[in-house]
């Protein structure tokens, strides 16, 4: 069943309701704008629920272990679990951070990375929004996490911390630049930004991006790895160097926040490349969000599997493979598809 | 809905600028300083979603925040033992620097309130960024391509100085 289709009933009542009640009209649509975001913020967390445990399962299996088995069949309520440990831990605020900008460092993380979900299509139907500038919008609200990593790495006071904070925020805004160049190449052939009118733009499989862009597809799901600082991208929570990076000094909630964004990030990442390379909510037989749902997943699978296949780079490598290889990729990828396009 | 609340959030963001502009002026911490600039940028990105200029909005944050406010705070980082550090904002041509942005406030009211304002009734497109992408690349070409041939010059400098350490 397409859940948009239950989700407008539920509007329509939310109307009549407000309606009867003798509400003026902005009334009803206020509360439909607040519950559609709590909508999106419980699927989002859902989502970040199940990311938890989906990455802890497969890093078992990659590993020849069985992961979390104790709570729950395979240990499916692990991360429910964890998060009322987290949520019972004490609040541990070190003598010398700056406690302004310690506080609001999480909060901005989570809360922008929550913020770019305003424009993902779920399904048919089923998207908060549908802004003209959709793309643009997704990478302009995720800029702030940079920031917000600096605030952690800077508010902590510690020398561990500064470091992470400083390469994460060195590594987004260089492996920005490729990944904004892949995805033009799609804008060009669209001519629009919109999220919405780039899956319709995808019709059949061998409409879907990845048949017309493949070497985007591939400078995207590289860059995007390196965007959330996952391995082998890694180096901002190099354990070895740095113990844990930005995040150190965090303990108790806000520690889950800066986990939370982080596994948002992973998840709208994913979600970005299946709305843009691989058809979004399309695909036959099955209702559009299974689709969406579908192949987001598999993204995210693949990511968790680089994570597991190759070691971490340096950080000389890491800027060289971004600025020597990825770019140069990238502009050959805008060149020929604008050669093509003509 | 949208009648009905616009004003309020118009103000709410202009609130949010002069507030935050002054903090950047006034607070004695450099780090502070510089993440209240950004709060400004941004509200003023908000101005530019109430103007309807969706785009520009977008690319303010992504240039603004997304580049110059990360750079700054690099640099800040970058310098040590600032942390926790009361800078002085002021010196003491605080009197001549009153002066002086007195009579700039009060020539800009005054321009402002002189000028006629040519209003035109035209709806905005409804897609700003395809209106604005066709104005690039056919009326305004020659500037654009300036532009971006004056800022790949600076690129090269930049990276010619760099490079003499």
């Amino acid at each position: 069943m397409e859940i948009s289709t239950l989700l407008r009933w539920l509007g329509s009542i939310l109307f009549k309701v407000v309606d009867s009640l003798g509400l003026p009209l902005w009334v009803a649509e206020l509360l439909q704008m607040i519950s559609a975001a709590a909508i999106v913020l419980g699927a989002g967390l859902l989502v970040v629920l199940f990311l938890v445990w989906w990455e802890r399962k497969l890093s078992g299996h990659f590993q020849q272990r069985f992961g979390p088995m104790r709570t729950g069949w395979h240990g499916w309520i692990q991360t429910v679990v964890d998060g009322v440990k987290l949520l019972q831990k004490e609040d541990i605020i070190p003598k010398t951070v700056d406690r302004k900008v310690f506080f609001w460092a999480p909060v901005l993380c989570f809360s922008v990375s929550y913020a770019a979900f305003a424009v993902i299509p779920w399904g048919q139907g089923l998207w908060p929004t549908d802004l003209n500038i959709g793309i643009l919008y997704i990478l302009a609200v995720t800029t702030f996490v940079v920031i917000a990593l600096l605030m952690a790495g800077w508010s902590s006071n510690n020398k561990y911390a500064l470091l992470g904070g400083m390469r994460a925020a060195a590594q987004i805004i260089s492996y920005e630049v490729p990944l904004m160049l892949s995805i033009l190449g799609v804008i060009m052939l669209v001519q629009s930004l919109s999220m919405v009118k780039i899956v319709e733009a995808q019709g059949g499989i061998f409409g879907w991006f990845i048949f017309k862009q493949p070497l985007g597809f591939l400078i995207y799901l590289v860059a995007a790895t390196a965007e959330t600082n996952r391995a082998p991208f890694d180096i901002p929570e190099a354990e070895q160097e740095l113990v844990a990076g930005f995040n150190i000094e965090y303990s108790g909630m806000k520690f889950a926040m800066f986990f939370m964004a982080e596994f948002l990030n992973l998840f709208l990442v994913a979600a970005i490349a299946t709305t843009i390379f691989l058809g979004g909510w399309r695909g036959p037989w099955l209702p559009s969000w299974v689709w969406f749902m579908g192949k987001t997943l598999f993204l995210v699978f693949v990511i968790i599997w680089f994570k597991w296949t190759y070691p971490r780079l340096r950080v000389d490598q890491l800027m060289e493979f971004c600025w020597k290889v990825l770019l140069p990729l990238a502009f050959l990828n805008l060149i020929v598809s604008g050669i093509l396009f003509m | 809905m949208e009648s009905a609340v616009l004003p309020y959030l118009f103000y709410l963001f202009a609130f949010v600028i002069i507030v935050s502009a002054l903090l950047v002026v006034l607070l004695r911490n450099i780090f502070h300083c510089a993440l209240m600039l950004i709060l400004c940028l941004f509200a003023v990105a908000g101005l530019y979603v109430l103007l309807q200029a969706d785009f520009v909005a977008a690319v303010q944050v992504l240039l603004y925040v997304g580049a110059v406010a990360v750079l700054m705070i690099f640099a800040i980082m970058l310098t040590s033992r600032v942390f926790g550090v009361d800078l002085k904002q002021q010196n003491e041509q605080v009197p001549l620097a009153l002066i002086v942005s007195i009579v700039f406030v009060a020539a800009a009211f005054y321009g402002l309130g002189k000028t006629v304002w040519d209003i035109k009734d035209a709806s905005v497109p409804a897609d700003s960024t395809m209106s604005l992408g066709k104005l690039l690349m056919t009326t305004y070409v020659m500037p654009f391509e300036i532009v971006s041939v004056v800022l790949l010059a600076a690129l090269i400098g930049a990276i010619v100085i760099a490079r003499r350490n």
